[in-house]
């Protein structure tokens, strides 16, 4: 150790006598994750012949109730003071050794744990290598743990208003669950109304049932819940706090309707004169006016005035719906509102875009009259969509005899997305069902990579679809162009693709391309994970605690996600997330305390100089400073141990419990254990 | 603006209409070109097919010329200052464009590749470090470097009623690499191009597909067949000429035109032009000087229509796809980028 | 085992080509999904989709896969590379592959085996001169290998005499020792890797 150590003022009083402790070291083979790089035995023969320790075993899995007793049983045989576990990440099992020791009667902060996985046997090949970093971890733990101290951990209440950002399917059910166990929850969507996407589909997969009937009801019942409040054309701003206590700026965008006031009878939509595209719920195919709602049946029922293609937003004149309305409810100087919320826990229901299928032009997507997206045919089949339902072409009154269904489209493919998007493949299967459905005699082809129809009732719905006489042709496509070869080829959109099942190219005419489009983040799910403060993957795919143990939950305590937004998938298993996140979220609330990490700053009174800086350091405001004896001080319920104040204070007054200095250093010390001592530097 | 020029084998004799018009128009554009001395064939696509090392080898001995040649030397300030970083080295011909450009990048993606290079060219006394040259194809340099808007002001006579088919073909747009300068599924600069010399472009579905390249020589019936489409689509849209930007794609559509026809019982009269001659005429230059005439179907009977007026043009726009809207028909998808047709 | 190199698991003949592709053409990667055989322009004349090689070279059939005329039919247009949803480097694979055909002397029993002698011809004139000559090499190549072909292609010929497009004689190059010795040497290479 060099001797800048020396100089620096000791931070927490001196250890009584870290040479006194009792370690315990365990390091486990993870059945083969860990021992098939790592040689675990030596590991363990090698730790028990370090300073402090008194027993350390190598376990095929420490996790098992059986490792676990492993440690109590050495706990009160041998006396121990200290346990070190080399295993996998704390994130994993943190919490399972923690409650280990505390059942044998050892602070669970006297616990330290090596992450010789993760960080060492998954991250090479190299056995030699690998064993001697993990003997370092071993070592930095150890040197670590003695240094500890017993801490208890502290506890906070929780606010038992959810707030759920996001009215899809995952959304709303996670609403609903929550109000019909009796907490308050509020629902925000930036959207007009609630739904999502699920609101634009005609019928669903596999049942078939119509998405209205089973959407409407919900989206009514979230609107008159006594315990829901909902928030529609809004979005958070910001957010404040930590589990338990959150605090949410939220910003109403002027719908320049008085909601109070407006009956939604509808009759400002019949009489606006502006007619525009509506790219956002018809996906431009159909129109609606500048004063509008996604659908009729859409919740709340408020009209809201889209001021770009509104006439006297642009040029001052019209007024037609203030005239018209009955009771006086447009309001054209409506301003955004801003209102605070303090809610407990968080839901991020947010769900997907659909991929930009343009970026394909060798599908003809814009250039070629009847190609349409997915959502397009959703809208063209839709009874009340634009076309009431009926499969037409572009020319909207003739129906196609022939219709290519190309899957996979921006899916599947590292030049796009690499994933698969999951639902495309049994929203295809849909198509070709309703296209026979609707056009009795009209040929289907799908073309196909693979089938992805792993669902309860799929692969059953897959077979219908074939017995109903749809052609499938397994074989990426291609190209879709209208340059025709021959005669048979003429005034037909050509689909090229290889039959990979007969090994030729072949090339299918019809009247009607329909390309499943793949599933994407929404794209401002970068701003919206930083807003919120947890992960996003490389996707935009909001991040997960666990893939497999824990998919609701993120690394950010009291921010959970639902549905799409985690990933790409169909209504069953969005309607399951949502129904997830609210059990958490009551499982939680029904404790009324939580339980935190005691991991905390504090302030040594004497050696603080007044200086303030840690004051704005803190992104939590958890610091005050008393202006009479001038000396800052952290509060305790508010810190949530980030450890930036500590880093900051020039006069080294800070400490975080469980990070402090000492113990710091020495794990690092500990961590170059095979260093000469004498070229040691710490910086 | 200065560049090294790649002419390639082609541009020496039977392209050497694309040689001369790009000389000319490069001269009105203020384009300067110094050719490469001493170069070698860049070896098509043939000898990737035999030897490979040897075809790395070819182009190599090139770049490396072209490296030493055009680097940008303290003494002599050849090379303007602000092009000093990287000299620049210009291909007309797709398929030089692709050897050289794609040598260079597969040099440096793999230094083991580029270690054995240098060891063969060693042996010539040459060494080339990748990177070293920003290999360019001409339609690049003459629409990014120059501008549509130079371009635009240098036109003296316009194409009016002149209704081009612009042909892409493969190599210069495919494979598709960071920093490419066209779509290489759906490029649109030669159109564009063209729309600025005044023509009016027909939709050509088929712009980037393949011309079979020395497909001729091996089969004749794969090749006459894949010109056969190239030409059908071309027809259909009504093109008047098909203009390209290689020679190699000149070559198959020009000269075996009265093959695929004599195979199929199709009569195509299609002349196919080099780019930079159609832009040469429209910036007034004499059609010797650029070349024309030198191509087996002639295109002076269509030529002639240069500076017909719009009125005909509406009336024979009634192509295939142009059908009227009825009130029921559905809006087509939103194309941000559309430009006007 | 170094995380550079590919490992040895799949056929001798799946290494084979991979190590004879002068950049990693992710080989492994194909998923068989048919975009390379649906894209190719000249697909309907091959004996074998791309895709379908690629299945067999997995599969080790080296001699059926290097007897096939696709390779020879490929011109190389890129569309497979470009849409390839795994970025499988197909063209470079098709020279690849014949190479080794060439090498095997499989080449001259494919359906297509004409074409290498396109490639030689064209190859010998360039080792000549430096760079390509135009009407030797059609005369060479067609008197040589295809001599019933030769009055077809006369008039084209003619015509290009009479526009001036071909030359009467090869042009060579200034330095033309200097690229024979860089061929020689890249010769070796090739054969001692
Ligand atoms: C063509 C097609 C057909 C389909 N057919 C079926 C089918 O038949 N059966 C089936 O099971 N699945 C089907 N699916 C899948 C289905 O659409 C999804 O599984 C489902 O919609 C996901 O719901 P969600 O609530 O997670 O997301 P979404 O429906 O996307 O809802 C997200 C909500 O969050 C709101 N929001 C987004 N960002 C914010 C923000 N920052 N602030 C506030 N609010 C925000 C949005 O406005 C929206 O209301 C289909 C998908 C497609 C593309
Ligand atoms: S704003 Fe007035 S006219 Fe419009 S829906 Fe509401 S009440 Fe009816
Ligand atoms: S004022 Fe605007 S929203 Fe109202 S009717 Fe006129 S155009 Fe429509
Ligand atoms: S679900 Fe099917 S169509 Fe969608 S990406 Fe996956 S395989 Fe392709
Ligand atoms: S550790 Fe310091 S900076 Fe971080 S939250 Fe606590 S008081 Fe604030
Ligand atoms: S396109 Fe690529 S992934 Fe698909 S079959 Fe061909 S090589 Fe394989
Ligand atoms: S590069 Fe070759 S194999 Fe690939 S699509 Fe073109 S012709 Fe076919």
């Amino acid at each position: 150790m060099s001797n800048d150590q020396d100089q620096i003022p000791p931070i927490s009083p001196p250890h009584a006598s870290p040479d006194e402790e009792r370690v315990g070291v365990y390091v486990c083979h993870c059945g083969s994750n860990i021992a098939r790089t790592i040689a675990v035995e030596d590991v363990a023969v090698w730790a028990e012949q370090q300073e402090h320790v008194v027993v350390a075993r190598d376990y095929k899995f420490m996790c098992s109730s059986l490792g676990q007793e492993l440690i109590e049983q050495d706990i009160q045989a041998k006396g121990l003071s200290r346990v070190v576990v080399a295993a996998c990440s704390p994130h994993m099992h943190e919490r399972t050794f923690r409650g280990a020791c505390q059942r044998a009667g050892l602070n669970p902060y006297l616990f330290e744990m090596a992450n010789i996985r993760e960080l060492t046997s998954w991250a090479t090949d190299d056995r030699e290598a690998a064993t001697s970093k993990a003997k370092a971890q071993v070592k930095g733990a150890i040197e670590r743990a003695v240094l500890q101290e017993p801490l208890e951990p502290l506890f906070v209440d929780i606010n038992p208003n959810t707030l759920v950002v996001g009215g899809g399917i995952a959304g709303l059910t996670a609403a609903l669950e929550l109000a019909d166990s009796g907490y308050h929850v509020y629902l925000v969507d930036r959207d007009s109304s609630i739904g999502g996407q699920m609101a634009k589909l005609d019928k669903t997969f596999p049942t078939l049932d119509c998405a209205a009937c089973i959407l409407t009801p919900k989206m009514v019942d979230a609107a008159n819940h006594p315990n829901i409040t909902l928030m529609t054309w809004s979005e958070v701003v910001a957010v404040d706090g930590f589990v338990g206590n959150f605090s949410v700026q939220v910003r109403h965008k002027p719908r320049y309707i008085i909601e109070d006031l407006c009956t939604g009878c509808g009759t400002c939509i019949e009489k606006c004169p502006s007619r525009v595209l509506d790219q956002h719920f018809e996906v431009g195919l159909g129109y609606h006016k500048a004063i509008d709602r996604n659908f009729p049946q859409a919740v709340p029922k408020y009209p809201v005035i889209d001021t770009t293609h509104c006439i006297y937003f642009q040029r001052g004149k019209c007024r037609a719906c203030q005239v018209v309305c009955p009771t006086n409810a447009i309001d054209f100087t409506q301003k955004e509102t801003f209102e605070q919320l303090e809610v407990g826990n968080i839901i991020l229901a947010t769900g997907y875009e659909q991929f930009d299928a343009r970026r394909v032009p060798q599908y003809g997507y814009g250039r070629l009259a009847n190609v349409f997206t997915s959502m397009e045919f959703e809208r063209m089949v839709n009874a009340a969509g634009p076309t009431s339902g009926q499969v037409v072409l572009r020319d909207g009154v003739s129906a196609p005899q022939s219709v290519g269904i190309i899957h996979c489209v921006g899916s599947r493919d590292k030049n796009y997305n690499e994933y698969c998007s999951r639902a495309c493949c049994m929203a295809a299967l849909k198509f070709a069902h309703l296209v026979h459905e609707r056009v009795p005699d009209a040929e289907v082809y799908n073309f196909y990579i693979d089938i992805r129809a792993a669902g309860k009732h799929y692969e059953e719905f897959y077979h219908r679809v074939l017995e109903e006489g749809t052609h499938f042709i397994r074989g990426r496509v291609a190209e879709v162009t209208d340059a025709a070869r021959g005669p048979g080829e003429e005034g037909k959109l050509i689909i090229q693709a290889e039959d990979t099942l007969i090994g030729k190219q072949r090339r299918i005419p019809v009247d009607m391309v329909v390309l499943m489009v793949g599933m994407e983040a929404r794209h401002d799910s970068r701003n919206v994970a930083s807003t919120f403060g947890l992960g996003c993957d490389f996707e935009g795919w909001f991040t997960e605690r666990h893939a497999k143990l824990d998919p609701v939950v993120t690394m950010t305590e009291g921010i959970l996600i639902a549905g799409a937004c985690q990933g790409p998938k169909a209504i069953p298993e969005s309607v399951a997330q949502g129904s997830a996140a609210a059990a958490r979220v009551a499982g939680l609330i029904g404790r009324r305390t939580i339980k935190l990490e005691p991991v905390r700053a504090s302030i040594e009174a004497a050696a603080c100089s007044g200086c303030r800086i840690c004051n704005n350091v803190c992104p939590y405001h958890a610091i005050v400073f008393h202006e009479a004896i001038k000396i800052s001080e952290v509060i305790t319920a508010l810190c949530q141990g980030c450890g930036a104040c500590v880093a900051a204070c020039p006069s080294a007054a800070i400490t975080g419990a469980h990070f402090t200095r000492e113990q710091v250093l020495s794990q690092i010390d500990g961590l170059l254990w095979d260093m000469q001592p004498g070229v040691l530097v710490l910086a | 603006m200065q560049y090294g020029y790649y002419p390639g084998c082609s541009l020496e004799r039977n392209a050497g209409a694309y040689h001369d018009s790009t000389m000319a128009v490069a001269g009105v554009l203020g384009l300067q070109f110094t050719e490469v001395d001493d170069w070698n064939c860049c070896g098509a696509t043939e000898f990737f097919s035999v030897h490979q090392m040897q075809a790395y080898a070819l182009t190599g001995r090139n770049l490396a010329l072209a490296a030493d040649q055009f680097a940008p030397k303290a003494a002599l300030p050849v090379i303007p200052v602000e092009a000093a970083e990287t000299p620049q080295l210009v291909a007309p011909c797709s398929a030089c464009y692709l050897n050289l450009s794609k040598v260079d990048r597969y040099l440096a993606s793999s230094p083991e590749l580029a270690a054995k290079v240098n060891t063969a060219l060693d042996a010539g006394g040459l060494h080339y470090d990748p990177g070293s040259l920003r290999v360019r194809h001409l339609l690049d340099v003459v629409v990014n470097d120059a501008g549509y808007d130079a371009i635009a002001a240098r036109v003296q006579r316009a194409l009016t009623g002149l209704r081009v088919a612009p042909y892409y073909g493969c190599l210069v747009v495919r494979p598709g690499f960071q920093g490419q300068f066209d779509d290489p599924e759906y490029p649109t600069t030669l159109d564009k191009l063209m729309r600025v010399l005044g023509a009016k472009v027909v939709d050509f579905p088929l712009k980037a597909h393949c011309c079979g390249g020395h497909m001729t020589q091996i089969s004749e019936d794969v090749a006459l067949e894949l010109l056969r489409r190239l030409l059908k689509n071309a027809a259909e849209y009504q093109a008047d000429v098909i203009v390209t930007l290689c020679p190699m794609c000149q070559l198959n559509l020009d000269v075996f035109q009265s093959a695929v026809n004599r195979r199929f019982g199709t009569n195509f009269n299609l002349p196919v032009l080099f780019f930079t001659q159609l832009m040469g005429l429209a910036f007034g230059l004499a059609p010797e000087r650029l070349g024309i005439g030198k191509e087996f179907v002639a295109s002076r009977p269509a030529l002639a229509k240069i500076g017909t007026s719009g009125e005909v043009e509406q009336e024979r726009a009634v192509g295939k796809r142009a059908k009227r809207r009825n009130d029921q028909s559905l809006p087509m998808p939103y194309m941000p980028e559309e430009e006007e047709r | 085992m170094s995380a550079s190199k590919k490992p040895a698991r799949g056929s001798v003949f799946f290494h084979e080509v991979v190590g004879a592709t002068a950049v990693d053409p992710h080989l492994e990667a194909c998923l068989q999904c048919g975009t390379c055989g649906g894209s190719c322009p000249s697909g309907n004349d091959m004996e074998h989709t791309p895709r379908t090689l690629f299945a067999m070279i997995a599969a080790g059939m080296r001699e059926t896969v290097l007897r096939s005329n696709t390779p020879w039919y490929c011109v190389s247009c890129y569309y497979c590379t470009e849409r390839c949803p795994q970025e499988v480097h197909i063209t470079d694979v098709m020279y690849t592959l014949k190479r080794l055909a060439i090498k095997e002397g499989f080449s001259r029993q494919s359906s297509a085996a004409q074409a290498p002698a396109f490639s030689e011809t064209f190859m010998e004139h360039v080792e000549r001169y430096g760079r390509s000559f135009e009407l030797g090499l059609i005369t060479r190549y067609f008197l040589r290998h295809r001599p019933l072909d030769t009055v077809k292609i006369a008039p084209i010929g003619a015509g290009m005499l009479r526009r001036k497009r071909f030359d009467l004689t090869p042009r060579k190059i200034r330095q033309i020792d200097q690229l024979q010795a860089i061929l020689a040497r890249a010769d070796e290479l090739e054969r001692s890797p």
